[in-house]
């Protein structure tokens, strides 16, 4: 029984993970681009909605809600006037770039926030849960998963039912051609890196609600991601999900034989995945 | 008209005459520095050789690294297994660090090469961090807490005895000088293997394949070799002077031992502010690092992000650094390693005049 | 003139492709460009369409200077480009690629969804299958219908029979008075002479990046075409 528990707080600890990798999964699928600063803006958007819950004693959910478009803008003007004009052929220039806005983003938040724990309150929500019969889940986790599942269908329909997903898609496949559209592939690259901020947001609104941060721990959101993206496939939101579910798994099960084991469990199964399907489970067809 | 390639120009010569002058300062420096004077230049030194091994990897062999401090901490804790598992003095054990770097290598290059261009960055830092957890786990070296290399072992380094006598200072001076002494050997070595290889059929392959793989593959050059022979030159190396800079501190914790800021991100921002791709760079780099830091050390996290910022300014104004923009402007090379087509008369087999490069003159 | 060169010139880093091109398209016009391979007319489209850029002067569009724009501005101000080998979006289905044409700049004009569907009725057929599904020739009608979606005021066609059977590229030139009597000015970039000559008001010849001959096409000769063509004297 404790087994099974063990696995459904991993599977729902897994939806946290497909959150930090959706934006990820995002901006790479569209422009080749590897955010390393992600981990940390994901942490920066923890603090701005603390900050805004604080300042105002709002919810932290109308926090987010407030965050979202300030963080659109942010990774909108990050992409127009920092990234646009790395991209290219040669791969250094980006990764250089998002690197020195990795460090430079922890210790300016650092400074600003010092290295203290903080914690979005949430209120009731942070220890309530609910009895599913065979086990008995938090709330928070559940809504968690929920809203992973939520923010790959809407990204989803995006992609496929809307002109701006149609401009992404054509954008991804050939840049040069979508520009003989009438597309301009340096504004749909900012675009969608204004999109990821949102679904930062999004997945630091939980992450900040179901544990405590510090500017320190971007990194290792960054490296969860990273592995759930690459176990899924590039290029699949699905995948995505399903590599975070593997991670939390991993780590749930290797921290129920023994706490310290935790994290290094999720790093071998990421491992494992990679030896035996390199290209991960869901690969895409094209590219 | 018949063609030669050369690769040395007269600054070239000059800058290596220079060198050995300066090496040769460098040895006999201690006997008028003070102490944290030598332990500066220590620090400089061993960041300037993995400055210098991160440049091959990433300038050179276009592998963006991000776990390098996996074989700077794997090397220092196969040197502080040798002396405290195995009774080793701690200088011998420094060859142990390289060994353990280069093992690891193995592995780590087995799954980092599976993942395309930008993700083989995260990847090597999923390794580092493997690594670390694992080490964490080395009951007998401290666990996660750490421990420090027993008294009895530092006391009786080799040539520390020596050391004292000639300079007549105290064992932890003594222990220091032997270490620069390391410090400065290790980074000149480094620097003229490096400078060896460019020079040679490696440097020549690394060209290719950084401009076409595929074209690179058709005149026979096997870019999955060259990347493996980089990568594992470079480990065993970084895996030498992760020994070296413990054997100094003579105190580890796997995420000091394992830290991505202090072996890796300063690394990687020497390289970029000294220009990458260049064996100049990382040289003027670190000497950059250093006023930086010297200055800026008294503000905490402000030094650092400043030091993002820089080099995201570098990366985005001027790409090859500083070094680049500087040998832009006065055509300077101290390390020529890019080959010139040079014309010679077939008769006297000497070159006509006014055909060098613009640093012949 | 809707589009005009003055004095073109382009280079792929070292290598000179056009030297001086001089080129007009008058209002509803269609105009060949013929010429060997390498003679510079794919060059000369990229060019015009921004896809290169070039000095502010030297490509006008009704008047206005338009050589250093981006492509994507180009194309807004109502010149659309099939462009060569297709470039189809593999991963938008037949009907997205044609969607996508209009999507951005969407004139008042002829040409839909419905009216490209009836110009090419295969298409309608295979709306739903990923474009690159299909055949060389109804990628070919995908990439005429995708940009015909915009409704441009000039269409640039770049080598849309190169690599098709001839029974297919009787098919598409077969669609090519119905474009021209919707009102656009054309230009055919073509090696194969014939089919380029059918369609033209006018005809330029080009040979190593330079234009070596400008004649309406209802009367000019073959030898003067042969001569401009390969370079001999006429």
């Amino acid at each position: 029984m404790i087994w099974v528990d063990t696995i459904v707080q991993g599977i729902l600890l897994g939806g946290l993970y497909a959150l930090f990798a959706a934006g990820l999964s995002l901006v790479f699928g569209i422009m080749r681009l590897v955010n390393l600063a992600h981990g940390d803006l994901i942490i920066f958007a923890a603090f701005a909605i603390l900050l805004i819950t604080s300042t105002f004693g709002l919810n932290p959910f109308v926090a987010a809600l407030i965050a979202a478009p300030v963080m659109f803008v942010l990774g909108w003007a990050l992409q127009r006037f920092v990234l646009n004009r790395v991209l290219g052929k040669d791969i250094l220039p980006p990764l250089l770039v998002t690197f020195g806005l990795s460090v430079a983003l922890q210790n300016g938040m650092l400074e600003a926030f010092s290295a203290d724990s903080q914690r979005i309150p949430a209120g009731p929500l942070e220890s309530a849960s609910v009895d599913l019969g065979i086990v008995t889940v938090g709330w928070m986790p559940l809504l968690t998963f929920a809203t992973a599942i939520a923010v790959i269908i809407g990204l989803n329909q995006i992609f496929y039912r809307t002109a701006l997903g149609r401009a992404f898609r054509a954008t991804s496949d050939d840049p040069v051609t979508a520009s003989l559209m009438g597309i301009a592939p340096k504004g749909i690259f900012a675009i969608a890196t204004g999109l990821a901020m949102v679904v930062v947001t999004i997945a630091a609104l939980y992450l900040g609600m179901r544990a405590n941060f510090d500017p320190s721990i971007g990194p290792a959101r960054l490296i969860y991601a990273f592995e759930a993206v690459i176990i899924g496939g590039l290029g699949s939101l699905w995948g995505t999900l399903a590599g975070g579910i593997i991670i939390g798994v991993a780590q749930t099960l290797g921290a129920a034989i023994n706490p310290e084991w935790q994290i290094l469990a999720g790093h071998i199964a990421f491992l494992v995945v990679l030896l035996v399907r390199p290209r991960g489970l869901f690969p895409r067809a094209v590219d | 008209m018949a063609y030669r390639v050369v690769t040395r120009t007269r600054t070239g010569s000059i800058a290596g005459v220079a060198a050995i002058v300066l090496i040769i300062v460098g040895f006999v420096l201690p006997a008028v520095a003070p102490r944290d004077m030598i332990q500066d230049l220590f620090t400089i030194l061993t960041l300037l050789t993995l400055a210098q091994l991160w440049n091959l990897l990433a300038g050179y062999g276009g592998l963006v690294s991000v776990g390098q401090q996996a074989f700077v901490g794997i090397g220092a804790y196969a040197m502080f297994a040798g002396v405290i598992l195995w009774g080793m003095d701690p200088v011998l054990a420094i060859p142990l660090g390289g060994l353990a770097a280069l093992v690891l290598a193995v592995p780590t290059a087995f799954f980092a090469f599976r993942l395309q261009g930008a993700y083989f960055a995260i990847g090597t830092w999923v390794i580092a961090e493997v690594t670390r957890l694992l080490v964490a786990q080395w009951k007998a070296l401290g666990g996660g807490t750490g421990t420090s290399l027993p008294r009895e072992a530092t006391s009786d380094i080799i040539g520390v005895e020596a050391i004292r006598s000639l300079f007549g200072v105290r064992e932890a001076a003594a222990r220091d000088i032997l270490a620069y002494w390391l410090a400065l050997t290790l980074a000149a070595l480094t620097i003229a293997a490096i400078y060896w290889l460019l020079r040679n059929r490696l440097g020549l392959a690394l060209a290719a394949v950084r401009d076409n793989t595929e074209a690179a593959k058709s005149v026979g050059v096997d870019a999955r070799r060259i990347k493996w022979a980089v990568f594992l030159i470079a480990a065993f190396v970084t895996g030498l002077t992760g020994a070296l800079i413990y054997v100094q501190t003579a105190r580890i914790s796997p995420d000091a031992a394992f830290s991505v800021t202090d072996w890796t991100a300063y690394v990687i921002f020497i390289v970029v502010i000294g220009g990458i791709g260049r064996l100049e760079g990382p040289i003027l780099g670190v000497i950059v690092f250093y006023v930086l830091q010297s200055t800026l050390a008294d503000y905490g996290a402000w030094y650092l992000l400043t030091l993002g910022l820089i080099a995201i300014a570098v990366m985005l104004f001027a790409p090859r650094g500083l070094w680049g923009l500087m040998s832009e402007r006065t055509g300077l090379h101290l390390f020529p390693v890019q080959r010139r087509l040079l014309a010679i008369d077939p008769m006297s087999g000497q070159q006509p005049p006014k055909r060098g490069g613009p640093d012949d003159q | 003139m809707i589009l005009e060169t003055k004095a073109l010139t382009a280079a792929y880093g070292q290598f000179r492709a056009l030297f001086g091109v001089d080129v007009a398209l008058a209002a509803g016009e269609t105009v060949a460009i013929i010429g060997a391979n390498g003679a510079g007319k794919s060059t000369l489209l990229r060019s015009i369409t921004g896809v290169i850029r070039n000095e502010a002067g030297m490509v006008l569009h009704r008047g206005e200077a338009i050589g250093a724009l981006p492509a994507e501005v180009v194309m807004q101000r109502g010149i659309a480009m099939v462009p060569e080998g297709r470039k189809l979006f593999p991963s938008l289905s037949v009907e997205e690629n044609l969607l996508i044409g209009g999507q951005v700049r969407r004139a008042a004009g002829p040409w839909n969804l419905a009216s490209v569907y009836e110009l090419f009725p295969i298409l309608r057929e295979r709306r739903l299958v990923p474009g690159t599904a299909l055949s060389g020739g109804q990628q070919q009608m995908v990439a005429i219908g995708r940009a015909l979606m915009s409704n441009p005021e000039v269409l640039l066609c770049d080598e849309i029979s190169l690599g098709l059977a001839p029974v297919v590229i009787r098919d598409i030139y077969a669609a090519m008075p119905r474009i021209k009597a919707s009102g656009a000015a054309i230009i055919v970039v073509e090696q194969d002479i014939g089919r380029a000559l059918s369609v033209a008001d006018r005809v330029y010849c080009m040979m190593e990046g330079r234009v070596t001959l400008a004649a309406p096409a209802a009367t000019v000769s073959r030898e003067a075409i042969h001569a401009a063509y390969f370079g001999e004297a006429a």
